[in-house]
């Protein structure tokens, strides 16, 4: 520990801080521009000045060590005046385009003028001109506002792992851009918009939608895939106009992929306001009325067993565990089902179907072997994370398949069952590696459930791991990587059929009534069946449905999620569903009132208490045994996964549209070198 | 200066060859292991001399995988350094200096004499598209001015008809023979020495 003085505040910190962390640690804000926590030290916009005692010229503080005994000085004339005559020069070259600039209330360029501004510019001269740059479908540019800070810059190469952006050119003339203007080819290019302390980079899709100071904030999380990033929403009445990163150093850190931030129109279009019932191949409008009529007779026509249920990729906890209690209480079906596949899962633990080492964990990792999952597109944070874990400590990445660039370098091995099998039989260099490694990190992707002997390569390789201490109270080296957002707390509530059938059922239509909560990304061969769908947006469900019941979108009502660590997490209200469509959970709340002739819940706390004690009373429905734990010799490949449309609202998301069509293009043509 | 642009019109493909694939393999020996990147300049350099004095897209991919390192880090120090060209200034690149000695010792009329033969503006490829001119900053030869730099060598103590003849014989694709052109050998003073005269080996 150093001891040093910060305006004559005496404070011990590590050795290693800088002087601007010091400054922080005992109360003293420092302006800045380049510096940022998470990215590399550059100290080139000069704002962070500080005085030191017996130093003659002020120090850039981010950049500069603290030494023992050093007196700091932030708020003297000479650091004042040395701050003012920075800012002098940043703005030397700034447009004063504030009123049409979409950073304008959140810049930090503009609050730090007003503490160091001057009123009037001395410059007499023509200010910079650099034209715009092209970065993509997400990111608008306008240069001229550039202040060089480079944490665009940084951000690519460090973060990102796809160093695309430089800054070329020298002294007045340097301009940032992505080599030669090209779109990013990052799902997390977007975060250089929060990163840009001034409006050189701006979001391209919420371009002059709304002030800051206008928009109503709400604190929730993200539901795109299974990670739960944490997120700030921003509506303006309705309308959800943008999605930023809140900060969870435990899940996403600072960043949030750019389906995440930019699926939000997608809320806007598409959108189900109103009952339909499908006559002649139709859709028709009805009243909710005459829609529960219709359900009605239909359910008091069907025997139970005759009835199924799918839920969906985004459905919250509340509307799982109300379907779990309709299915049980009011249609007497054991027949609901959460998977879209047969893939195995084990829940007589809950170990079993958890991401064990958690996405913090991946940073003290030494090893990490995927299995039947590319990381990039099935969870974008946490692959960040593993590209973290790799700069830190060189991690060793093996993968099963050849999955293209995952922005860090990774070994191919075979894309067998064979190769897991050796592993397990400990007749192989990784199990080698693995039972060396202090940290192993096994990643089963949903790619790697979906075989005949999946059963016999997670058990096996379980054992494995139990066998060499890789599982045990400080560590689980055992990980599982779902698709979908409402996967663990679908486990988590036992969403599973006892049967292990429903799914070959459903196909071999033995159904008469079957019921898609939100199942969008099912499909089968539809004969005789009557389906309702309820959900939030017109879509492959809704297209197949019989009767389209309107339902709420994550954003619109309060529900919890538990992410792949097992986190449970809500997500906040912070618009309303449209139209005549109401909270998924009241629906069913309906459904059952109209056909029980009572209702499952009284209200919504009643629902989460007795959520609540089914979750806390650890009931589970292990239908692993359903599973034959046989070895096929096959191969293991990711599923496939468009990343740009893997979900409702993805899909009826326009920016989403244009990233996947751009992103397509540029795979056909191969430009990339 | 301003930002340099990239010529429009590039070649599909460039590699180094064979003896200058030695000198990259040898210069990059010259780094610590993993530092190898540090050789992208001197590769830019062999590039752009292999290439008729500028670098092509092509070549800078090239340089990028040769060094494991993005293509915008070669893109970045490429467009930083006013000696690496980015669009083609034909076999013969002349350099003239207009730095104050050159000038007050007439380089403008050196400028003048580029204009006439070779193209009105700067960087602008002769019809023959064999050579082009560019005003410098100081090249360091102030003792010989006016001079004018062609590639990798100096003419010094130039006069506008020297300088004339010089470019005519470029234009017909003969390399004229450089050095001071009022008989001066490096930066001695004209007929001999006037100091030191007693040093034989001065």
């Amino acid at each position: 520990m150093l001891k040093v003085k910060v305006n004559d505040i005496d404070i011990e910190v590590e050795e290693g801080f800088t002087i601007l962390q010091a400054c922080e640690l005992a109360g003293f804000e420092i302006p800045r521009f380049c510096y940022h926590e998470k990215l590399s030290i550059a100290g080139n916009c000069r704002m962070c000045l500080v005085e030191i005692e017996k130093s003659k010229k002020p120090v850039a503080s981010c950049a500069m060590p603290v030494a023992e005994g050093m007196n700091i000085k932030t708020n003297t004339n000479f650091v004042e005046k040395a701050r003012k005559g920075v800012m002098e020069f940043l703005l030397a070259n700034h447009p004063l385009d504030c009123p049409v600039c979409d950073q304008g209330g959140e810049c930090d360029l503009q609050d730090q003028s007003m503490f160091y501004g001057i009123d009037k510019s001395r410059y007499k001269e023509n200010k910079r001109f650099v034209p715009e740059k092209y970065m993509g479908p997400l990111i608008k540019t306008q240069m001229t506002r550039c202040i060089h800070c480079t944490r665009c810059v940084r951000f690519a190469t460090e973060v990102a792992g796809v160093p695309e952006i430089g800054a070329i050119g020298r002294g007045e003339d340097m301009q940032i851009t992505t080599y030669l203007e090209k779109a990013m080819e990052s799902e997390l290019s977007a975060n250089v918009i929060d990163l840009c302390p001034v409006g050189a980079l701006t979001s391209k899709p919420y371009v002059f939608e709304a002030r800051p100071w206008e928009l109503k904030k709400t604190e929730t999380i993200d539901v795109m895939d299974s990670v739960g990033s944490n997120i700030r929403v921003d509506t303006y009445g309705w309308e959800v106009k943008r999605i930023l990163p809140k900060i969870n150093e435990d899940i996403n850190e600072e960043w949030i992929s750019d389906k995440t931030r930019y699926s939000c129109d997608g809320l806007k279009y598409q959108r189900l306001d109103t009952p339909y019932i499908k006559k002649e191949n139709n859709f028709k409008k009805v009243s909710w009325f005459e829609a529960f009529q219709i359900l009605k007779d239909k359910i008091n026509l069907t025997s139970p067993e005759k009835i199924a249920g799918l839920t969906g990729d985004l459905t919250n906890m509340e509307t799982l565990f109300a379907c779990k209690e309709l299915f049980n209480k009011v249609l007497k079906s054991k027949d609901l089902e959460s998977r879209e596949k047969n893939i195995y899962i084990n829940l007589s633990n809950r170990n079993n179907y958890l991401f064990n080492s958690e996405i913090k964990g991946i940073e003290k990792s030494d090893l990490i072997l995927l299995i039947g999952t590319n990381p990039r597109f099935e969870a974008t944070m946490l692959n960040a994370r593993i590209r973290k874990s790799f700069l830190k400590n060189n991690t060793e990445i093996f993968s099963l398949e050849d999955l293209g660039d995952l922005t860090y370098p990774y070994k191919i091995l075979t894309n067998t069952t064979e190769e897991v099998k050796k592993i397990i039989e400990n007749n192989s260099e990784i199990s080698k590696k693995i039972t060396k490694a202090k940290y192993p990190i096994i990643i089963f992707g949903e790619g790697a459930l979906d075989l005949n002997s999946s059963k016999y390569i997670f058990e096996g390789l379980k054992k494995f791991l139990i066998e060499n201490n890789k599982i045990n109270e400080d560590w689980n080296a055992i990980n599982i990587l779902p698709f979908n957002a409402s996967a663990v707390g679908s486990y988590d509530l036992n969403i599973v059929s006892k049967t292990n059938d429903t799914i070959e059922k459903i196909k071999n239509n033995f159904f008469e009534l079957i019921f898609l909560f939100g199942q969008d990304n099912f499909s089968f061969n539809k004969k005789n069946e009557f389906i309702v769908y309820i959900g939030s947006h017109g879509d492959k469900g809704a297209e197949m449905a019989d009767l389209v019941l309107p339902g709420a979108a994550f954003t619109e009502q309060d529900g919890y999620f538990t992410n792949l660590e097992g986190k449970l997490q809500m997500a906040f209200k912070a618009s309303y569903p449209p139209g005549e469509a109401k909270e998924d959970w009241v629906i069913i709340n309906e459904i059952s009132n109209l056909v029980g002739r009572e209702s499952l819940f009284k209200n919504k706390n009643e629902l989460l208490n007795a959520m609540n004690s089914y979750i806390n009373s650890n009931k589970k429905d292990d239908i692993s045994n359903l599973f034959k734990e046989e070895f096929v010799k096959e191969k293991i490949s990711t599923l496939p996964n468009d990343y740009y449309h893997s979900n409702v609202i993805a899909r009826a998301s326009k920016t989403m549209n244009e990233c996947r069509s751009i992103r397509t293009k540029l795979k056909k043509t191969g430009t990339e070198g | 200066m301003s930002i340099k642009k990239v010529s429009k019109e590039q070649p599909d493909k460039f590699e180094f060859n064979q003896d200058n694939l030695n000198l990259a393999n040898k210069i990059v020996l010259n780094y610590p292991s993993g530092k190898k990147k540090s050789a992208v300049m001197a590769l830019l350099y062999i590039a752009q001399k292999q290439n008729d004095n500028w670098i092509p897209l092509a070549a800078m991919k090239y340089i990028a995988k040769f060094l494991d390192i993005s293509y915008i880090n070669v893109y970045e120090v490429a467009t930083f350094y006013s000696m690496y060209n980015l669009q083609p200034v034909g076999k013969y690149f002349i350099q003239i200096c207009t730095t104050t000695p050159c000038m007050i010792r007439g380089a403008y009329k050196l400028v003048d004499v580029c204009k006439k033969n070779i193209s009105e503006k700067e960087n602008e490829l002769s019809t023959n598209k064999n050579c082009s001119w560019t005003e410098v900053e100081c090249l360091g030869a102030c003792i010989s001015a006016p001079m004018s730099q062609i590639n990798d060598d100096y003419y010094e103590d130039l006069n506008v008809k020297q300088f004339e003849n010089i470019i005519k014989d470029i234009l017909k694709d003969k390399k004229p023979k450089p050095g001071s052109y009022r008989g001066r050998l490096n930066s001695e003073p004209e007929k001999n020495r006037k100091t030191l005269l007693e040093n034989k080996n001065a």
